[in-house]
């Protein structure tokens, strides 16, 4: 039977997004799967929506679906054989007791209260960004079942056709199940190890949304907003990990200027030329108080550091006033800790703006050969804007046409299209 | 979940117990260690690879050759089928041993037909 929609909505605002993320993430857990977990989820608020409407909607809705939840996945498991002998080894089935289905329900329902529902959802950032796991897999199977996002809304914040999403989540809850990745939190000292894993699969969802790597727009709020939950979630579970906090103060302190870097048609504005007037003081100020705690921590690592790189940014009222002499050794000991030619670009244009074009003009010089940077787009800038300081004006525009090659975004191109046509006037 | 460990060695590399190569001694404390913990539920040691026979071609037309095979410089030296709760118990075993050193160690989960 088709669920009249309303009903079903009325069904899914009785419990709420947090609450079905957390039957989901403890259904998932328990029965160690994910397409049984969802179906079984989604058949209970099929149930919900014949039953509520006329009897009226529980007094714990969220008990009364997890119950419902968790006997239809008996069910599921009893009608398919591979299925039985999952559930054999999880040794589940006899906390059923006989009865009628719906009575059952009912009953474990009561007897649960909401303490009772377990909130799996850590475990589960745990499992969905596994080391075996590709990188890929992880930021869908996070985005899939920790922001409850659907197969479609991920496709769209990756700028890929639905069907080619459906078969990278498959592809990934397949390599979970036959693979034998663990569910629930690491021991407590196998945490730590994996703990970096996990925030980097956030990190990488909010760079999708900050920096879209192709496609019309500079930038894509959801995948942000996204990001920055979870991580607000990783957080509140995990308070005593200085670096899940440094990531949430990177974030909210990038977040707070997301409506001065880009014009509102869209096109990017470099950091020099924003209005100040723009950022969010009030983002600033959460991300500033979590750097200036986070940093003094033994466990402070590269997320802490590039938050407290933001964090001088943030903290200058005009671009002149930002105390670049601090911020280079900030890059300094990045560079020691994690290096890429990412961080030695920014080091290069951090030791510009202490000492001057020539300087960095070296030291982008020693970069050149970079594989990587000669790809990347903002290589080519900053040599562009440094030649260009230097009145090597032509090569300034041979740069900028380099960095035109690379991959990138439309709007992107757009500012580099202008800059060029500025250099020629 | 039953995990295969599959002991890769390199043809270039010294052989077990000549001079830089891996040690006996920790192979064997290792194996000791491994089936007294009562996960071991198969597994095997090879001849080295210039012992190897190798049957191929379709039809009628078989081809039987013998190592070594210049080709392929990698190979598999032994196995250990273990079972245990997950993928990373058998990672956790595959840190131990010694064969991770002197080579590498594949994990392969056993097919659940």
């Amino acid at each position: 039977m088709d669920p009249d929609p309303d009903a079903a909505a009325r069904v899914l605002s009785a419990i709420g997004e947090e609450d079905y993320g957390r039957l989901l993430a403890a259904l998932v857990t328990r029965f160690r799967d994910f397409d049984l977990a969802e179906e079984a989820l989604h058949d209970a608020v099929l149930r919900a929506v014949e039953t509520w409407s006329g009897r009226g909607v529980p007094e714990r809705p969220q008990a009364w679906l997890m119950a419902t939840a968790k006997n239809r996945a008996i069910d599921l498991i009893r009608s398919d054989e591979a299925r039985t002998r999952h559930l054999a080894r999880l040794r589940i089935e006899d906390e059923l007791r006989p009865g009628d289905h719906d009575d059952h329900a009912e009953r474990l329902g009561e007897e649960m209260d909401a303490a009772d529902l377990p909130d799996e959802r850590l475990g589960l950032f745990f499992t969905c960004s596994h080391p075996t796991l590709r990188e890929d897999e992880r930021i869908v199977l996070i985005l899939r079942f920790l922001s409850g996002l659907t197969t479609a809304e991920v496709a769209a914040g990756f700028l890929i056709e639905t069907a080619t999403m459906q078969q990278r989540i498959v592809r990934a809850k397949q390599r979970i199940l036959k693979t034998g990745i663990p569910f629930g939190r690491p021991a407590p000292d196998e945490l730590g190890n994996r703990l970096p894993g996990v925030v980097r699969v956030l990190y990488l969802i909010f760079t999708q949304g900050i920096n879209a790597t192709a496609g019309p727009e500079h930038t894509r709020v959801d995948l942000q907003h996204e990001a920055i939950r979870l991580t607000r979630l990783l957080v509140g579970y995990l308070p005593e990990q200085t670096e899940a906090r440094g990531l949430l103060a990177l974030l909210l302190l990038t977040r707070a200027r997301e409506t001065a870097r880009v014009t509102p048609d869209g096109r990017p504005v470099p950091l020099a030329e924003q209005d100040r007037s723009l950022w969010d003081s009030r983002l600033i100020a959460e991300g500033t108080g979590l750097v200036d705690v986070a940093a003094g921590e033994p466990g402070a690592g590269a997320f802490t550091i590039q938050a407290a790189i933001a964090a001088l940014h943030a903290d200058a009222a005009r671009f002149a006033d930002t105390d670049w002499k601090q911020i280079l050794v900030l890059y300094r000991m990045l560079s020691g800790l994690d290096p890429s030619p990412v961080v030695a670009l920014n080091t290069a244009i951090a030791l510009g703006q202490v000492s001057g074009p020539e300087a960095a003009m070296s030291a982008l010089d020693e970069l050149a050969h970079d594989p990587q940077l000669l790809r990347y787009r903002p290589f080519h800038i900053a040599r562009a804007i440094t030649l260009d300081e230097l009145g090597r004006t032509a090569e300034a525009e041979d740069a900028y046409a380099a960095g035109l090659e690379c991959p990138g975004n439309d709007a992107e191109s757009e500012y580099i299209t202008a800059r060029i046509t500025d250099l020629r006037r | 979940m039953k995990y295969a460990l599959l002991l890769m060695g390199r043809t270039q590399d010294p052989d077990c117990g000549e001079d830089g190569g891996a040690d006996p001694e920790e192979f064997m404390a290792f194996d000791k260690e491994i089936s007294e913990a009562g996960i071991v539920v198969g597994g095997f040691a090879l001849e080295g690879p210039d012992l190897g026979v190798r049957v191929s071609g379709s039809g009628g037309e078989s081809l039987v050759t013998s190592g070594p095979f210049a080709e392929s410089n990698e190979f598999v030296g032994g196995s250990y089928v273990i079972d245990v709760a997950d993928i990373d118990e058998a990672i956790a075993w595959a840190k131990k041993s010694p064969a991770a050193k002197a080579g590498h160690i594949e994990i392969r989960p056993v097919a659940d037909y």
